[in-house]
């Protein structure tokens, strides 16, 4: 750690002399303190926040504020009233094994796919960083698997991923029964986690390959000049100048993989079979948007929730520290 | 440039009134569904065909994707005060909708709208399906069907029979002949939430026992599961038999093949499936394969009952204006009349709900024909017993898509984890009765209707 730590101050003299050369530098904290123009009255400063405030309020405090008092109540799905319960709908969840199950499950999908999809990702960053050859054409490609809808990644992996008549049927056809998704519970984990991380490849790419193209060619020059190989570039000039994306991307696809799963899931395996693919936020979209368990459904949301910003919080405790900014 | 603006501002108002007469000359009423694909085409064509035959109203009929998509966003319209005049709600969502309060009961609004319906026109087992206890229907039964056992005549001549099992007995051997004749997949099937309907709860209602009691739940909202303590726990036990000597087989989408299609390709020999899928099942069929159907089997010795209903009915909704309801039962007597009822039954696999619309069909000669016939026998099926006070009507339990999946996820329990027959029954059985139990808690105070 000491050593990547005077790396990283040892790049920082050659970074500084051209800060707005505009090469996708981001304007630091440190130049935005130089350069900022004071308003001397609060109420303009309101005045442009509002509209942003207003958007978070309605997006989000207010569904938020919803949940969290429907998962005090049982409510009524057509809205003929509700009741207090206190705490007994979070008292049922806890209770139930099955549903600690579904958490279990949950945490070990949120990490096995981001762990899949930002390794994947940032060796794809690095190779089209590297110029190979059609870099260009990768560059757009990598991208295209975030912009494809959920349903329709879900379909596709589905059929690539059946054990009879999908792609991946030859597997059996050499080793019978070593891929069935439909029957075994731990293919059709792995079936979902791969169809997710696809997904999030694309995303964490852009980030991975722009936070790239900041580095300072004149330092990886520099360590080539010096006798260092592609791989030992990586590893100490590289890695370290990118770890506040990859903390960014970090906290990002944790907290993704708990939210946007249910959709693939939904169409992939249903949850199934026998639950072995029952994660938390499918249950949730279930029992509220399937079963009108709208009580159920908003008490899950806030356990969901509370998991998702403890889970933020120990990242920010623990591994921010090792991030360094500058 | 303000003068302009002004001026413009001015003719749309005028526009506007001059429109205005003239479209309140037609009531336009929104009519919400969830059916897709073809059926959904052929909804359509039924609004259009109800738009051309009057010029009074006009119904805007609108696919919302799914059962489950349709009746989350009516609900969600309903709470915002934008809900459509008409909805669709399957059998699965009725009772949440029953108690709620939120509509307008369906005798009453064609009493009010000076329509004289017959209601004991209706098929018994579909009208007690949607009836309340005193036997009102709050809802129109519209898309109505119940499963069949199709077989392939081809593969049981192999065997040398020339007709479908009518025992679950008799079916066993069958079976087993079937793949002793080399055949792979003599019974094809399923085991997610969707097939809980034809396996579970309709196994049940032609061997006359119950899901839940209370009479599945008609008699009061404090029902309890019982499906783990009669004739179901044998079926499974000697479907997991058939299933652990390859007799029977499991088809789905996420092994790559329906049951359905596995069916219609002549790779599974036998399949329980709904009457709406015959149309399907007779246009994908592989070229020359002789098929046919059956009642759903019984155990030798019972006797065998009516069958329950499946598919959905149609809501008026609470909060629209009198010329709406007006429309609403205009459209509702529209679709009653037997040349619809012969043309939805033509262009769809769903069945006639009135004995009318029945003897129609049959005097037209609908199911003597090679592609409709033997479409009479989920007919036959649903009237096999009369609909008696203590008999069992259909299944009234509040969250039973979720008691459903409860189901599913039992027996696949039983059928990938080899677990245990009777303690995955007894579990899914004590699961489902939280959630009974949550429903009831949640309509505190409300009496079933």
């Amino acid at each position: 750690m000491r050593a990547f730590g005077s790396r990283s101050k040892a790049a920082s003299p050659s970074q500084s002399p051209l800060p707005q050369a505009g090469e996708g530098e981001k304007i630091r904290p440190t130049q935005l303190m130089e350069k900022r123009a004071t308003f001397s009255s609060t109420t303009i400063g309101l005045v442009f926040i509002a509209p942003m405030l207003l958007l978070i309020f309605v997006f989000f405090y207010w569904p938020s504020g919803q949940a969290l008092y429907w998962a005090f109540t049982l409510e009524q799905p057509w809205g003929g009233g509700n009741q207090w319960v206190g705490l007994q709908n979070f008292q049922q969840l806890l209770s139930d094994p099955v549903y600690w199950n579904s958490i279990t499950r949950s945490l070990v999908f949120g990490l096995a796919s981001t762990a899949i999809a930002m390794g994947v990702a940032l060796v794809l960053a690095l190779f089209t960083d590297r110029e190979l050859r059609f870099h260009r054409a990768y560059r757009s490609i990598f991208v295209w698997p975030y912009a494809i809808a959920a349903p329709a990644l879900g379909l596709a992996f589905r059929f690539i991923l059946a054990p009879e008549a999908g792609l991946l049927s030859v597997l059996n056809s050499i080793w019978p029964n070593i891929w069935n998704p439909a029957l075994d519970g731990k293919d059709a984990m792995i079936a979902v986690i791969v169809a997710f991380s696809w997904k999030y490849i694309g995303y964490n790419f852009i980030f991975f390959l722009s936070a790239l193209a900041a580095i300072p060619r004149s330092l990886i020059e520099a360590a080539a000049m010096d006798g260092a190989g592609p791989a030992r570039r990586v590893v100490d000039i590289q890695l370290p100048l990118l770890t506040p994306t990859l903390f960014f991307l970090l906290v990002i696809n944790i907290t993704e993989s708990f939210q946007d799963s249910f959709g693939i899931v939904d169409i992939m395996t249903q949850g199934g079979p026998a639950r072995a693919t029952e994660l938390m936020v499918y249950k949730i979209y279930f029992d509220g948007f399937k079963g009108l368990d709208y009580s159920g459904a908003a008490a899950q949301s806030i356990i969901l929730m509370g998991l998702v910003v403890l889970l933020t919080i120990v990242q920010f405790r623990f591994i921010e520290r090792r991030v360094h900014y500058k | 440039m303000h003068a302009k603006f002004l001026g413009a501002a001015g003719m749309f108002a005028i526009a506007a009134m001059l429109a205005g007469p003239a479209m309140a000359d037609k009531t336009k009423i929104d009519f919400w569904f969830g059916n897709t694909g073809d059926i959904a085409k052929r909804v359509q064509e039924q609004c259009d065909r109800f738009n051309q035959s009057q010029s009074d109203y006009e119904v805007v009929c609108t696919s919302q994707g799914s059962y489950d998509a349709s009746l989350q966003n009516t609900i969600a319209a309903f709470r915002a005060g934008k809900q459509p005049t008409i909805a669709q709600v399957s059998d699965a969502g009725t009772l949440d909708i029953m108690l709620s309060g939120a509509f307008y009961p369906a005798n009453k609004l064609m009493k009010d709208m000076g329509y004289d319906v017959d209601w004991n026109d209706y098929f018994s087992g579909i009208k007690s399906y949607y009836a309340t206890s005193k036997g009102d229907m709050y809802s129109f039964p519209f898309n109505s069907s119940t499963p069949l056992l199709y077989w392939n005549k081809d593969a049981f001549a192999k065997i040398g029979k020339d007709q479908a099992p009518a025992t679950w007995e008799e079916a066993a051997e069958d079976f087993k002949a079937l793949k002793a004749a080399g055949y792979t997949c003599p019974l094809g099937f399923n085991i997610s939430r969707d097939e809980i309907w034809q396996f579970g709860e309709q196994v049940l209602a032609v061997a006359g026992e119950p899901v839940a009691s209370k009479r599945n739940g008609y008699d009061g909202l404090d029902a309890e599961l019982v499906f783990n303590k009669g004739t179901w726990v044998k079926f499974i036990k000697d479907l997991k038999g058939w299933y652990d000597n390859g007799e029977a087989v499991l088809k789905s989408k996420e092994t790559g093949q329906t049951f359905v299609e596995a069916f219609a390709a002549g790779d599974c020999q036998v399949i329980l499936t709904s009457v709406g899928d015959h149309g399907n099942i007779g246009r994908t069929a592989k070229e020359g394969m002789n098929w046919g159907v059956a009642m759903l089997p019984v155990y030798a010795g019972t006797e065998r009952k009516h069958s329950f209903v499946g598919g959905a009915s149609l809501w008026v909704l609470n909060g629209k204006s009198d010329a709406e309801y007006k429309g609403a039962a205009a459209f509702f007597n529209f679709i009653a009349k037997p040349e619809e009822a012969l043309t939805w039954s033509t262009v769809t696999g769903y069945i006639p709900v009135r004995n009318s619309g029945y003897d129609y069909l049959v005097k037209q000669g609908f199911y003597d024909k090679a592609p409709y016939a033997g479409r009479e026998l989920a007919i036959k099926s649903l009237t096999a017993s009369p609909a008696t006070a203590d008999s069992l009507p259909g299944i009234r339990l509040g969250g039973l898509l979720q008691i459903r999946q409860e189901m599913a996820n039992g027996l696949q329990a039983i059928f990938i984890n080899n677990a245990d027959v009777q303690t995955s029954l007894d579990e899914a059985a004590a699961r489902g009765n939280q959630i009974l139990r949550r429903f009831e808690q949640t309509y505190k105070g409300k009496q079933l209707p």
